[in-house]
């Protein structure tokens, strides 16, 4: 099906880089079996009399038979990605929704409608549908099937209708008793265990994710200052004679490396920062999901207790416990299993990404390595040169 | 190449040491003496060592004997002293004297100082400094004697030639603007240098927080565990490596402040000419205003104004008697004159001929060692992406196995 290999390629007007569709095809499905294709680009401003928003273009190619069409072309704003997201967590409350990009950036640095926000959000929505997508449960989420197909006025009726205002506060109203309860009595150990790991990983990733910014400080800052160091040499060589030839080399030489550092630096923010940042976003995620699976439990638990008082009439409520029960049963599998995929993905997130910064700090090496060494060539050449003519009488 | 000290002479500043003394003016000082070795070399190759000999210098000894020799021999490029104070310095590098690098580091520049003046052909065979390496006690004493600071030209007398020079030769002032570039392109360069080094270091030393984390994230990992301990531990080794690397670039970048210092030696012999020049304008302009006084007095034609003039117009003439005797004098002065004259000239195109065939030994000398030095960079360099790229290799094996 041919349709289905163009649709790697996508249209020329999409700036995917190399890296990213290699981070595309990380999931754990191959290339081969996905029957979605999606992409987020193409953002564009919209200026009306209240506000200014940016919409991108999201675009699907299936072979699925649900889908009334093989292609579909819509434009969303992020409210309409965060709308999405509720949907994903109201329907399944205990599986792992990937992370949205943040509202704001709080670090002060990039402004909200520069282009590398604009660049950073159109990346980090892309990836977001395409984990959804990836995603054994939530890639048939019919919210997420309307999202990618229905035209804006389609999507605003929709968004109206459904649960709304009353069912968030019934949650939120329970999330409050379970906390006010002091949360859940028998708590299967794996859950515990859960709860532990992401202590220690929550901590991790966020020191990571500091470091990270930090070398790519440090890296930016070299350059700075190496970008002033070549054009000395070339200064020098004005004054000389006999050296002038070698000086410029030598300014040529690190020029040379201070692009490559920059490349460098483009490689890091382009590779690690983002695999990072969305990995401090699954913090809150996951704490988020294991809460809401003690709240379910919580609910069973406080039930038997409110019942456990009233030895008659048990027979009635046993439909009612027993409802509890599967929910709870439902919750954990769900859990248990999306948790177990989640750590896959991050496993081969992790490894990827890491080995892809190691072999960009490879090729930065080799590169310098290969300038020197051209250089160190040329001089020795000239060397044995005037040697011989020191000898002729 | 002439027979210099340097071939039969083995000289090291093999060693450093802080003392405590009481100085010219009775009050304690710390400060680094230097021990100076020296072995024959004609005696090695009868498979036999030499005896060393070995005395004990400080830094100010060293200054007195470069002063002895700028003055003495002011038509050579006399070597410079390695930096009294340090400059040019990135963060981590101290900026204090008794600091163990910078002590270590300024030893090797004495060396080098040492070895340059016994390889220069005529530098090497000065009694004073053959003195200084082989005679502690009275040598100061001995300096003092040569009664050298007397024929120092003042600064300030310095200053005035330059101002006021007609005709100096054009390859000096040429030479003087290189001498200015080149000091002004060195210094920048080492103050990039600098903070570049320091920025090198930042990039290096943040890598080493890798180590700690990967270590306590791969506590709660099982698979990737082993991967995130190992690549950490690479990590560490790649911010360690960074020290030794920048060690190695104080090298390359003493190696240019040496000729950022030569820089004012180059000046010194431009200046020595400017004012021997000067000096020559001076006693043909003397000369020549007593030449014409003479002939005013012989012919009896005033043709310049001059207060004399003046007042025998107004209280009288002199007698001839005391016209003649005055000629006579005249005449005494401007053969006197012409014959100072005569010798200065001499002196000049001398002192022009010595100079400028030092400063084409320098210049080779010059070229030569900075073309190594630009190549032994290279070499650094070279090393530097080796280094990254076994780390870096080594750190991707881990995280590909995590």
């Amino acid at each position: 099906d041919t349709s289905l290999a163009e649709a790697n390629s996508f249209s020329p007007s999409m700036p995917i880089s190399p890296s990213s569709m290699i981070n595309q095809y990380k999931f754990e499905d191959e290339p081969e079996l996905r029957d979605l294709f999606i992409a987020v680009d193409d953002p564009e401003s919209h200026i009306t009399a209240i506000e200014t928003f940016i919409t991108y273009r999201v675009v699907t190619k299936t072979s699925r038979g649900e889908f009334d069409s093989s292609e579909y072309e819509v434009r969303r704003r992020y409210q309409d990605f965060l709308w999405l997201k509720s949907k994903l967590e109201e329907a399944h409350p205990t599986l792992i929704i990937p992370p949205l990009p943040e509202k704001f950036v709080m670090k002060g640095m990039v402004e909200r409608f520069s282009d590398e926000f604009i660049e950073t959000r159109r990346k980090a929505l892309h990836k977001f549908l395409n984990r959804v997508a990836d995603h054994p449960t939530l890639t048939f989420n019919e919210d997420f099937k309307i999202f990618l197909t229905a035209q804006a006025w389609e999507l605003s009726s929709h968004k109206k209708q459904g649960p709304g205002l009353l069912s968030r506060v019934g949650q939120t109203i329970r999330a409050v008793a379970s906390s006010v309860r002091g949360g859940v009595k028998n708590r299967p150990e794996m859950f515990t265990e859960m709860n532990h790991y992401m202590e220690t990983f929550s901590e991790k990733i966020n020191t990571l994710d500091k470091i990270a910014h930090r070398i790519y400080k440090e890296e930016r800052e070299y350059f700075n200052e190496m970008k002033e160091y070549g054009p000395i040499h070339t200064l020098w060589s004005a004054s000389e004679e006999d050296i002038a030839d070698s000086l410029k080399d030598v300014a040529s030489c690190i020029d040379k490396c201070c692009k490559a550092t920059e490349k460098r630096m483009a490689g890091l923010s382009e590779i690690l920062l983002p695999i990072l940042h969305e990995y401090v976003l699954y913090n809150e995620i996951l704490m988020g999901v294991l809460k809401r699976r003690d709240q379910i439990q919580g609910e069973l638990e406080s039930r038997v207790d409110a019942l456990a008082n009233k030895k008659t009439e048990k027979d009635l409520f046993s439909e009612e416990i027993g409802k509890l029960e599967d929910k709870v049963e439902c919750a954990n599998n769900a859990l248990k299993a999306d948790w177990d995929r989640w750590k896959q993905n991050m496993q081969c997130d992790m490894r990827s990404t890491f080995t892809n910064v190691a072999e960009n700090n490879l090729h930065y090496y080799e590169e310098c390595l290969a300038t020197w060494e051209s250089f160190l060539a040329s001089q020795t050449v000239d060397f044995h040169v005037e040697e011989d003519s020191e000898d002729r009488p | 190449m002439e027979d210099c000290l340097a071939k039969k002479l083995e000289i090291t500043v093999s060693e450093a040491e802080k003392r405590t003394g009481r100085n010219a003016m009775n009050i304690q000082e710390t400060y680094t003496a230097y021990l100076i070795e020296t072995r024959a070399v004609e005696s090695q190759s009868e498979g036999q060592c030499a005896p060393v000999d070995s005395l004990w210098r400080r830094y100010s000894e060293f200054e007195l004997l470069r002063n002895y020799l700028s003055v003495t021999y002011p038509h050579i490029v006399v070597p410079p002293l390695p930096e009294k104070r340090a400059d040019f310095v990135w963060h981590k590098l101290s900026a204090d004297n008794m600091d163990p690098d910078f002590v270590e580091r300024r030893r090797m520049g004495l060396e080098n100082f040492l070895l340059r003046v016994a390889s220069h052909p005529v530098l090497c065979q000065d009694k004073i400094f053959y003195s200084f390496l082989t005679q502690e006690g009275g040598w100061k004493e001995m300096v003092n004697e040569t009664g050298f600071q007397l024929k120092a030209d003042s600064r300030l007398k310095a200053l005035n030639a330059t101002f006021r020079v007609k005709n100096p030769d054009k390859r000096f002032t040429e030479l003087k603007h290189y001498s200015d570039e080149l000091q002004s392109v060195i210094s920048h360069l080492l103050r990039v240098r600098a903070r570049v080094a320091d920025r090198l270091y930042g990039v290096y030393k943040v890598h080493g927080n890798y180590g700690r984390v990967f270590s306590e994230w791969s506590a709660i990992e099982k698979e990737m565990g082993d991967g995130l301990q190992s690549a950490g531990h690479h990590m560490d080794v790649y911010a360690a490596s960074i020290d030794d690397i920048l060690e190695e670039e104080e090298h390359y970048a003493d190696q240019l402040k040496e000729y950022l210092f030569y820089a004012e030696a180059l000046r010194a012999v431009c200046r020595k000419h400017e004012l021997m020049q000067y000096d020559l304008e001076m006693a043909a302009q003397d000369l020549a205003s007593k030449k014409q006084q003479c002939e005013e007095l012989a012919t009896g034609t005033v043709r310049t104004f001059s207060l004399k003039g003046m007042t025998s117009k107004l209280f009288g003439q002199e007698t001839p008697e005391q016209r003649e005797a005055k000629i006579k004098v005249l005449e005494e002065q401007i053969q006197e004159g012409e014959e100072q004259l005569k010798s200065k000239n001499l002196e000049g195109r001398d002192f022009v001929k010595s100079a400028w065939a030092d400063i084409e030994r320098f210049k080779e000398q010059k070229n030569h060692d900075l073309k190594e030095a630009l190549i032994s960079y290279a070499v650094m360099q070279i090393s530097v992406c080796k280094k990254g790229i076994q780390v870096w290799t080594n750190a991707k094996e881990c995280f590909s196995k995590m």
